[in-house]
């Protein structure tokens, strides 16, 4: 009986089984090519895991680089060979190090791994759906993703190593195979790897925006959804808009490089011999770039911020604060973020005038950001709160979003980017609102919705212990960094040795360094406590965080088609918690007006007359008792 | 399961601290040979803190945990045995995040006071001076939303710990605190925007005026080429395709204004006169940074820009400022260009006119002889010798 009511739901993607009945699935179909968002969304968590482990490792690589200059390890070249020759790793495959770091944690751990976890897992779930609108698209974006990450890594076992130009990888320098070796076949694999990792983000792009204005469920309008969905929602959104342009930069480079066209590149004498390129420029890559590149950021933080309002609400037991303003803000992110891109140019060379006007636009889009800001600190007020790892972690973020985005309002200010652009206060900057607090979410996000996804309890004590060592450790590497910066100290330099001026630096780089390594030595206990949890963690109930949200109204084993029966209706909005006069301090939004008539307030009556009617009723005959009494 | 069978395995244990102790032998042999190699007089110091040596530390480290955390456990479940409730670890965080905020203070203020203390001294121009004041400005607002808000947060953290005996206050939204917090970071961003758009407008203007000394500095793998103009003031043009060994910038002598330019290996700069750079890359992107001066521009191949800028302090009286007799300025290059990116300085000195002077009289010219034997003009000193003897031309 609940197999005809699952088909009838999902014809579509059932069909494209390819099995008679989707009881008896294979191995592959249920695994490996599954096309159940929630299969997909546990792909992406552990490929977008994987991933950042190995970008952490590579960034270890090269902090011990920077700690110890002079130091030699034979380890490394029993390790790195030819990248690392004489126990010192070479000039250039430290710079190979920084830009695959930044490649994979950007773009295949914090797009990939953050939206394509949460919206794949959260979009149809919180909005009563029984799967994404095109599952089969769906499947087709994971497996880009994978294949996008196995060529990136790829990119190390080439001859001269990987892309190496910074993940910026501006030309002319990454146009010209001999200006550095990581401009040969490994900027090659980047690009191929990015084409289609970009693939991959417009199929699952297209997929959530059209599940959210389609496939809501009875009751759930738009000013019903949780703001994680909102986010996810306004991430999607941006990139659809703004991946397409780098591929246009990208498909540019890749004539540059190898079809002898000029879109980038003019006027170059390379080792001495001129080169036949005229009338491109090298700022035209830039700007396709940051076009992309800026959206990106935003779509970086946005799920962090959607899943941080979602976990703090549930554990503060409080409405977030300002649900419409916090909407909003979402809204005036995603337009303005559009607008921003040169602030990453101000050096360029560009004419100053323009230079002016993105300074005016990205102070303005500071004012969203804080209004976030203070709606959170708002939610926490007088609230009643529980300390989940998924809490501390939503806290956390907060912390750092703070931190990192007022830094900014310095960044974004023309006059003082020249002297501190392309310095470590950039480093520190992007390393706080990226590296800390857009991680944070995804970590809040995994400690809250691994019961939903496992059907089992993480630890919360090693979850208390991985919280507060990586959120020290992340402190104290990227808060020196700030100084560094304002003393003048460029990134991207593979010694500090060759300045005087850097001589004072050189102890704060292995106090960072160690440091560093602490943050990533407590990953373990993030790790051992993800996997073993998957297999042997206590056994989770419906609802463990007693929240209000639809996914929690789904049963622990997962069912193809997420609901036996009917699809849930929805009655109210997310965040009925601690209502005065309700019976439990929450209330899920499947629970009609009816059934908590001592709770009602007339504003949840704004589109309800009738409603509003039986409440009043409701109220003058308490009062009426009361009176009798 | 079979997991827990092999982590619960003595014999396993025992066999896997037998291989680190004899991976470490090996390791450490390998650094004994190494260090003797060196050959040091005093006695060979041996680095016997190697691979093995961290790994084995950061194991003992996870068994301490392990330990520990099976004794919280072990104490938690026998006050629970005996009705009592658990320990409270809802409060335990909360403590910990006010401990936190306490240390987070003191680290913050640790951090300004002796890092903050180790950036560039006093900015040596005009321009900078203004930057640097509006970056006071900037700091002392973002610094106090720095403190209040997090103050707040963990402050909260504390104060609002979970309690059973009371309910969250129910406050879904309040209207005019937005209006509030939208409006007052919005006309505090409005001031910083103004102020920063009018000094953004007067540094980056590079209009060429009358006086400026031009100095055309370009980037390329990996170190700068600078040229002075000479007497005419004028640099000549340059152009890629003229680029060869004797004429690496490619300098154009059909025009006049280059014959006199100087080549220079360093930037000497009189003081308080106004220096308009000309700058360029002939591969990659490379970049002109001179933090001392707030001065950062890109040097792009195919796009030269410029920087005007007016230095007013000397070398010679930096040098006192920071109490370092070997101080000097230096060009930094800041945008990634390779493998030597981290290796690419010229040094900057500022000096009084007088010694400008005599530096620029001592530079030699870019028009050197072998670059006059490839251009095949008269060699310099020469007199015009050249006869036209027209006589002969059959024309």
């Amino acid at each position: 009986m609940s197999t005809l009511a699952v088909h009838d739901h999902g014809v579509a993607h059932h069909d494209d089984h390819g099995h008679e009945h989707h009881h008896n699935q294979s191995f592959l179909s249920k695994y490996v090519f599954s096309m159940d968002h929630k299969m997909i969304a546990k792909q992406f968590l552990i490929t977008g895991i994987t991933m950042a482990v190995i970008a952490m490792i590579l960034s270890i690589l090269f902090r011990i680089q920077l700690a110890y200059p002079d130091k030699t390890f034979p380890l490394l070249t029993t390790l790195l060979g030819r990248f690392a020759p004489n126990g010192r790793i070479s000039a250039d495959f430290y710079l190979s190090l920084v830009t695959i770091h930044g490649t994979i944690m950007v773009f295949f751990v914090l797009t990939a791994g953050l939206s394509g976890t949460f919206a794949n897992l959260l979009i149809p779930l919180q909005l009563g759906a029984r799967d994404m609108a095109s599952p089969f698209m769906n499947m087709l974006s994971y497996w880009f993703f994978f294949l996008a990450s196995v060529i990136m890594i790829s990119s190390f076992f080439v001859q001269k190593g990987p892309a190496s130009g910074g993940w910026t990888i501006y030309p002319p320098l990454s146009a010209l195979p001999k200006a550095m070796p990581g401009s040969g076949m490994g900027m090659t694999l980047w690009l191929i790897s990015m084409v289609l990792f970009i693939a991959s983000q417009l199929m699952a792009g297209i997929n959530y925006v059209s599940t959210i204005l389609n496939m809501r469920t009875k009751g759930m309008d738009l000013w019903k959804m949780p703001l994680s969905v909102w986010a996810l929602f306004l991430t999607a959104v941006l990139g659809v808009l703004a991946f397409p342009v780098l591929v246009a930069g990208v498909v540019l480079l890749v004539f540059d490089r190898s079809f002898g066209t000029s879109f980038y590149l003019s006027d170059i004498v390379l080792n001495g011999v001129q080169q036949p390129f005229e009338g491109g420029s090298p700022i035209l890559f830039q700007h396709l770039f940051w076009f992309l590149g800026h959206p990106e950021v935003y779509i970086v933080i946005m799920p962090a911020m959607g899943i941080s309002s979602e976990v703090m609400s549930v554990n503060s037991r409080k409405p977030i604060f300002g649900y419409h303003a916090m909407v909003y803000s979402l809204i005036g992110i995603t337009v303005l973020s559009f607008i921003v891109w040169g602030h990453h140019m101000f050096v360029t060379g560009m004419n100053p005038f323009l230079g002016g006007v993105f300074m005016i636009t990205t102070l303005i889009i500071a004012v969203p950001s804080a209004v976030k800001t203070f709606n959170w600190l708002a939610t926490l007020w007088r609230g009643n709160i529980r300390f989940t790892p998924a809490m501390l972690f939503a806290i956390g973020m907060v912390s750092f979003f703070i931190s990192g985005g007022l830094t900014g309002i310095f960044l974004g200010n023309a006059a003082l980017d020249i002297n501190l652009h392309d310095t470590y206060f950039v480093v520190a900057h992007f390393h706080l609102v990226m590296g800390s607090a857009a991680i944070f979410g995804m970590l809040a996000g995994v400690y809250h919705w691994f019961p939903k996804m496992f059907g089992r309890m993480m630890d919360e004590k090693l979850g208390y212990l991985h919280f507060w060592l990586t959120f020290i450790g992340a402190y104290l590497v990227f808060f020196p960094m700030h100084f560094m910066g304002l003393d003048g100290v460029p990134r991207r330099y593979y010694a500090f040795t060759e300045f005087v001026s850097m001589q004072r630096w050189l102890t704060v780089n292995v106090f960072i360094t160690w440091s560093a390594i602490m943050a990533g030595c407590a990953q373990v206990a993030f790790l051992y406590n993800f996997i073993s949890s998957i297999f042997i963690g206590k056994k989770a109930t419906q609802n463990p965080w007693e929240s209000n949200t639809l996914e929690w109204t789904t049963p622990v084993e997962h069912l193809h088609g997420n609901w036996p029966g009917e699809i849930p209706t929805v009655y109210r909005w997310p965040y009925d918690y601690s209502k005065p006069g309700a019976e439990h301090d929450f209330i899920p939004q499947t629970v009609p007006f009816s059934e908590t008539m001592s709770s009602n307030l007339p504003q949840d009556f704004e589109d309800n007359p009738a409603g509003l009617e039986e409440l009043n009723k409701f109220t003058s005959t308490l009062k009426a008792n009361e009176q009798v009494k | 399961m079979g997991f827990r069978k092999f982590i619960n395995s003595k014999t396993l244990l025992s066999f896997f601290a037998a291989f680190t102790l004899l991976g470490t032998n090996l390791l450490m042999a390998q650094t004994e040979a190494a260090a003797s190699t060196t050959g040091q007089p005093e006695a060979p110091q041996v680095d016997w803190t190697g691979v093995a040596y961290y790994l084995l530390l950061f194991f003992l480290v996870c068994l301490g945990v392990a330990v520990v955390g099976k004794i919280l456990k072990i104490y938690d479940l026998t006050l629970q045995i005996q009705g009592k409730k658990g320990l409270k670890w809802n409060t335990v965080m909360a403590v910990v995040c006010l401990v936190f905020l306490l240390a987070g203070l003191y680290g913050a203020y640790w951090s300004f006071t002796v890092q903050g203390s180790m950036s560039l001294p006093e900015a040596a121009s005009v321009h900078g001076v203004e930057i640097d004041e509006m970056f006071t400005v900037t700091t002392v607002l973002t610094m106090i939303v720095f403190f209040i808000t997090q103050i707040l947060l963990f402050g909260f953290l504390f104060q609002y710990r979970h309690s059973d005996k009371r309910r969250a206050h129910f406050l879904p939204h309040n209207n005019t605190i937005e209006k509030v917090w939208t409006i007052a970071p919005a006309i505090v961003l409005t001031i910083l925007v103004v102020f920063g758009f009018f000094t953004w407008q007067k540094i980056e203007n590079s209009t060429n005026v009358n006086g400026d000394i031009n100095i055309d500095i370009t980037g390329h793998q990996f170190a700068w080429e600078i040229r002075y103009p000479g007497k005419d003031g004028k640099l000549g043009p340059k152009d890629f395709k003229l680029v060869s060994t004797a004429n690496k910038l490619g300098v154009d002598f059909k025009k006049k204004s280059s014959f006199d330019d100087l080549s220079a290996d360093t930037i000497y700069l009189p003081v308080n006169k106004s220096i308009r750079l000309n700058i360029l890359a002939q591969d990659v992107i490379h970049s002109v940074y001179m933090p001392h001066f707030r001065l950062q521009q890109n040097a792009v191949p195919g796009l030269p820009t410029f920087f005007k800028f007016i230095p007013t302090i000397t070398t010679a009286d930096m040098r006192r400022k920071v109490d370092d007799p070997k101080f000097e300025y230096l060009v930094y290059c800041n945008k990634i260009c390779g493998g030597a990116h981290y290796n690419m300085q010229r040094v900057v000195r500022v000096v009084t006119e007088a010694e400008y002077q005599s530096w620029l009289s001592r530079q030699k010219p870019y028009l050197t002889d072998a670059l006059r034997k490839e251009l095949h003009f008269a060699a310099a000193g020469q007199q015009k010798t050249e006869s036209p003897n027209r006589l002969a031309l059959n024309n």
